[in-house]
């Protein structure tokens, strides 16, 4: 075990909040086709009120803090809050389209002593790229970025989400990661918008083409590992957790409200209206996601994959139960291994149901009322 | 002859945090990444650049745990050189200026 997966453990096992992930605001200059946010302001944490959540985070034992939107760069104090929370010695990363990351931007990122920046690039294809996210020359702005922070010795990820639309054009963007001198990273994950339409997911990659990926070595490494059969589940695997999120990992809006994770919309609590750290330590729900081992799943837990599957809680959530399947995660599994999922056997099929046309009950992220 | 003293800061390209008593450090410059056990934090958490190491060894390690001040003293020196080689401490025979991002 690696120094970082122990302290990742030992973190989980303390219940200490290891990492964070904040959106600083949901305004965005793009409007990605597959994007699950909407873009108004409705009503942001101010820069005083980002940096007392900042202040209790150190004090809680954050260590990782990831800045993400929106575009954080919308924000104007962007920088101050990077260069409060260097001050606090986050380890910080930072998501970001970075059309608006020019040399003068790329240096203060230097400056500060940012870990990495993780960029979304869809396409090799400016038209496709700029397809994507309806913002005309998006592509050139953003590898241009690119190099300005290399230029800078700074550690850049190219994060490719995978869609219908651009799902030929992986080797092409891990060309152009190879080209820039980046990390590649593909997701093939789109998720529910936050207010409950699913129409975005009729842009999830079909099934067969879910293979494809799964059997391409410069994706996934060793092949023949990665799509091996699954394993009789241990009494271990019975008695883990699906993974860290509310155990050690954590998402705060940008009008202050704190879920599990990103993608896990159950609303915790507010920072506006409570400390960090009684949220973390004693809201109810924080305690409820944290109880749910995998021999607690109503389908799951007698599922051959239990073990090794990617099941998400925040997408099963999304489904309808924390504790129920993510049908993307069963489709995952089934089209990596070729092994029928329980959820699957569950509805008698013998392959995935397409995702598109899924409907599940509408939940959202909203700002929680603050009283005056 | 009389003796040098060793002046210690924290880097500005660091992350830290302690978990449980230790300390946890990355260098953003190349994410190495340490854990610095109880004697190790104390040392770490002391490096203001005006405090010599000598100080610092004395006057709060060799309080806290006990150890013999020599042996203290020369154990300090190889983990503030190793350190310093990893980019996480600054290191110099003149007080320093706090580095601040």
């Amino acid at each position: 075990m690696s120094l970082m997966s122990e302290v990742g453990q030992k973190a989980f096992n303390l219940g200490v909040p290891l990492a964070v992930h904040m959106d600083v605001t949901y305004r965005c200059n793009e409007r990605c086709v597959h994007c699950y946010l909407d873009h108004d302001d409705h009503g942001e944490m101010t820069t005083a009120e980002i940096k007392d959540v900042l202040d209790q985070l150190a004090e809680a034992g954050v260590f990782f803090i990831t800045f993400s939107g929106g575009e954080v760069l919308m924000r104007r104090d962007f920088f101050e809050i990077v260069e409060y929370a260097r001050r606090l010695m986050f380890n910080v990363k930072i998501k970001t389209n970075a059309v608006m990351i020019h040399e003068e931007e790329a240096r203060r990122i230097r400056e500060l002593g940012v870990d990495t920046i993780q960029i979304s690039v869809y396409s090799h294809r400016p038209e496709v790229h700029d397809a994507i996210t309806k913002l005309p020359h998006s592509f050139e702005r953003t590898v241009k970025a690119i190099r300005f922070l290399r230029e800078q010795g700074l550690r850049v990820t190219i994060a490719n989400v995978l869609m219908t639309v651009n799902s030929s054009d992986h080797s092409g963007v891990q060309e152009l990661a190879a080209e820039l001198g980046v990390q590649y990273t593909l997701d093939p994950t789109i998720t529910p918008m936050m207010d409950g339409d699913m129409s975005v997911l009729s842009l999830r990659i079909p099934g067969e083409e879910l293979k494809e990926v799964f059997r391409n070595p410069a994706l996934v490494g060793n092949q023949e590992e990665f799509c091996a059969p699954p394993k009789p589940p241990t009494e271990e695997d019975l008695e883990g957790y699906s993974c860290s999120a509310g155990h050690s990992f954590c998402y705060i809006s940008p009008y202050g409200d704190v879920f599990p994770c990103v993608q896990f919309p159950l609303p915790t609590g507010n920072i506006r209206q409570q400390k960090f750290l009684d949220i973390w330590n004693f809201s109810p729900q924080m305690e409820e996601v944290r109880s749910i081992k995998a021999k607690d799943l109503t389908v799951c837990s007698s599922c051959s994959h239990v073990g090794s599957c990617s099941r998400c809680p925040g997408l099963a959530y999304m489904e309808g139960s924390m504790r129920g399947p993510s049908t993307a995660d069963c489709e995952k599994s089934f089209y990596r291994t070729g092994v029928p999922t329980a959820n699957m056997l569950k509805q008698g099929l013998s392959k995935p149901r397409t995702m598109a046309g899924n409907t599940a009950p509408l939940i959202q992220i909203r700002p929680i009322a603050v009283p005056a | 002859m009389p003796e040098t003293c060793i002046y210690i800061a924290r880097s500005s390209a660091i992350a830290a945090r302690a978990l449980a008593g230790e300390m946890m450090v990355m260098n953003s410059a190349d994410s190495t990444f340490f854990t610095l056990n109880e004697v190790a934090t104390t040392i770490f958490q002391a490096a203001d650049g005006r405090t010599p190491l000598r100080d610092i060894v004395r006057n709060r390690v060799c309080e806290q745990f006990d150890v013999d001040p020599e042996q203290a003293q020369a154990d300090a020196e190889q983990f503030v050189t190793e350190l310093s080689s990893h980019g996480i401490l600054v290191v110099s025979n003149q007080p320093l200026a706090s580095e601040t991002p």
